[in-house]
């Protein structure tokens, strides 16, 4: 039987003494959808940056496929868990497409930079994947954000990792993309067995990406279950603190939100 | 070809002007090139003057050009340089403070001059980006401010040992602060390419780190990357190159701003080329600047500082206001 992606216990984090997560516990069993939701600053990101290293002094134990996370080198992480950021951190120098996904083969690579001997088709593929292989020549900076989060996709799917963390993958794109976005990341889960996690703070988006869902609040847990059965009475109002109404989806027959509107 | 690009192109180019150069400028013929005389001033001009100078540009501006290429990398920001960042000064201060106090001897090959110019360079490293640190983000603003704050403490520094030493060695400070590169012999040439010559080969061999510093700290941890040791391994090796360089030729300033950034409208982000075709443009520009500054005003020569510095001001001025895509902002 495959170890869970990721067991986690009691992760505690805080910055300057204040604190910013605190006993999170949570298993994501290998090949799980995950949504992580929450208001803004209830610490959805920082958990993401967390496993990452990107923050690295937190407390309590992560595994990672059955090994504690300590015992992964950076490299070795990096071929386990591949990440894409928030939108928004703009690229300021003139990468090609192609050259930025085949930095995701950074952990392939071997002393001296000499590239990996699959490194051409491995980005081919994730670039095929991720519908990005007819702009591959294109600088980053001509991108629009929609093609561009394909593009941030695809360089972490050139990273061949098992587990891809995601913060708020669809928060800026128009519908189309949404959509062409959700696909691509099902595509991965279904077709390559990937786990996958997004942080979002649309609930309707993690509603619709229908799998398990972390609700954050003020950097605890507030709730763990199926994404269906966050429309239960009552429940987002506490996550988020504040009211919703809910409307049936006529065709799916899925319950979706509708933010009240203030003075109401 | 499409591998390289305009690879080639850059090396012929520079090749070119490492070639024509020492021949520009009266009282040398190709005659003494091929069948040089002893005592013969011609043969001397050329052999003894000429060519370690243009050598020493060659080298200098590489590595200098070189630097500026790391340093944008590290602050994701193309007006992070040598000179704009305060570790030009803070070299100067090392070798200005190493000329006061008159030490000699040698170290490892080098001398005390060189290594505290070094150790001046590294610690305007430290603090410039110790200073940009405390400010979560890395903003232009932010970058250039602590750099001016930089300068302006390493500067006054250097007016006070200035102030202190006698009229010989208050114009010798003065004149190196100019920057120059008129040097007799061999011996300035090769202790600049002793040093730029190994670092550059790390460099190049550190050119996926390079690329991936470019695209955020935060993404290149993700990608694998160790991000701090890189970076101080980065910082090391730019202060030992810009050590030498500066106590060598003096702060001359803008070559690691210019060379870069046009390379980069060239060939592109990637450092497996951008490095090379940097070095080699680099080169190339300071040779051609300084063959400029000694020729243009005959007899009289200017220093090739404030013919580089005359260059940069503008182009300086041009990258901050230039209409930016949103991509290619510098802020």
């Amino acid at each position: 039987m495959m170890p869970p992606a990721l067991e986690i216990e009691s992760l505690s984090f805080s910055i300057n003494g204040a604190s910013i997560l605190k006993d999170i516990r949570v298993t994501i069993g290998s090949g799980e959808k995950w949504s992580i939701i929450g208001a803004n600053g209830a610490g959805k990101s920082t958990l993401l940056k967390c496993l990452l290293r990107i923050h690295p002094d937190w407390t309590g134990s992560v595994h990672l496929f059955g090994r504690c996370l300590d015992d992964y080198s950076q490299r070795n992480l990096a071929r386990k868990v591949a990440y894409v950021p928030q939108p928004g951190d703009d690229q300021r120098f003139p990468f090609t497409v192609r050259q930025f996904v085949a930095m995701g083969r950074y952990a392939y690579s071997g002393m001296f930079a000499t590239a990996h001997k699959d490194d051409d088709a491995v980005v081919t593929r994730a670039m095929q994947q991720a519908r990005i292989l007819e702009f591959g020549d294109r600088t980053l900076d001509t991108l629009s954000g929609g093609e561009r989060q394909k593009v941030f996709i695809a360089a972490a799917l050139a990273q061949q990792a098992d587990l891809l963390l995601l913060d708020e993958p669809t928060a800026f794109l128009d519908y189309r993309h949404q959509a062409e976005v959700s696909r691509i990341l099902g595509e991965i889960n279904q077709h390559n067995g990937a786990t996958i996690v997004a942080v979002t703070h649309d609930v309707n988006a993690a509603i619709l990406t229908d799998g398990l869902v972390l609700a954050l609040k003020q950097g605890n847990m507030a709730w763990i279950g199926p994404a269906a059965d966050l429309t239960q009475p009552g429940r987002l109002e506490d996550i988020f603190n504040t009211s919703f109404r809910l409307i049936e989806d006529p065709v799916t027959g899925r319950r979706l939100v509708v933010p009240q509107e203030a003075g109401q | 070809m499409k591998r390289f690009g305009a690879l080639p192109v850059f090396a012929l180019v520079s090749l070119a002007v490492l070639a024509a150069a020492p021949l520009v400028g009266g009282g040398v013929s190709l005659d003494v090139v091929f069948h040089p005389l002893p005592r013969d001033p011609a043969s001397m001009i050329f052999w003894q003057i000429r060519l370690p100078r243009v050598l020493l540009g060659w080298v200098a501006g590489a590595g200098l050009a070189a630097a500026g290429m790391v340093f944008q990398a590290i602050f994701r920001n193309s007006l992070a340089t040598p000179y704009t960042l305060g570790v030009s000064a803070g070299a100067s201060l090392g070798a200005a403070l190493g000329m006061r106090l008159g030490l000699g001897g040698l170290l490892l090959g080098f001398s005390v001059m060189n290594l505290s110019a070094m150790a001046g360079a590294l610690i305007a490293i430290g603090l410039v980006y110790g200073l940009t640190r405390l400010r979560r983000e890395c903003s232009t603003a932010t970058m250039l401010l602590a750099g001016v704050a930089v300068n302006f403490l390493f500067a006054s520094l250097i007016l006070l040992i200035q102030y202190s030493a006698d009229f010989y060695d208050t114009f010798r400070i003065l004149r190196w602060l100019m920057g120059g590169l008129e040097m007799v012999g061999f011996s300035a040439p090769l202790r600049a390419l002793i040093v730029v010559a190994p670092v550059a080969l790390v460099l190049a061999l550190m050119s996926f780190e390079l690329n991936l510093l470019t695209i955020g700290e935060e993404l290149a941890i993700s990608r694998g990357m160790a991000v701090a040791r890189v970076r101080s391994v980065l910082f090391f090796l730019v202060s030992l190159m810009v050590g030498v360089v500066v106590s060598i030729c003096g702060p001359i300033g803008f070559v690691g701003l210019m060379c870069p950034h046009i390379c980069r409208l060239i060939v592109g982000a990637d450092h497996r080329r951008l490095l090379p075709a940097t070095l080699l443009f680099g080169g190339a520009f300071l040779v051609v600047c300084d063959t400029a500054a000694r020729t243009l005003f005959a007899p009289t020569e200017l220093p090739v500082g404030i013919f580089t510095s005359l260059l940069g001001g503008p182009f300086f001025l041009w990258l901050l206001l230039k209409p930016s895509r949103a991509g290619t902002a510098a802020v």
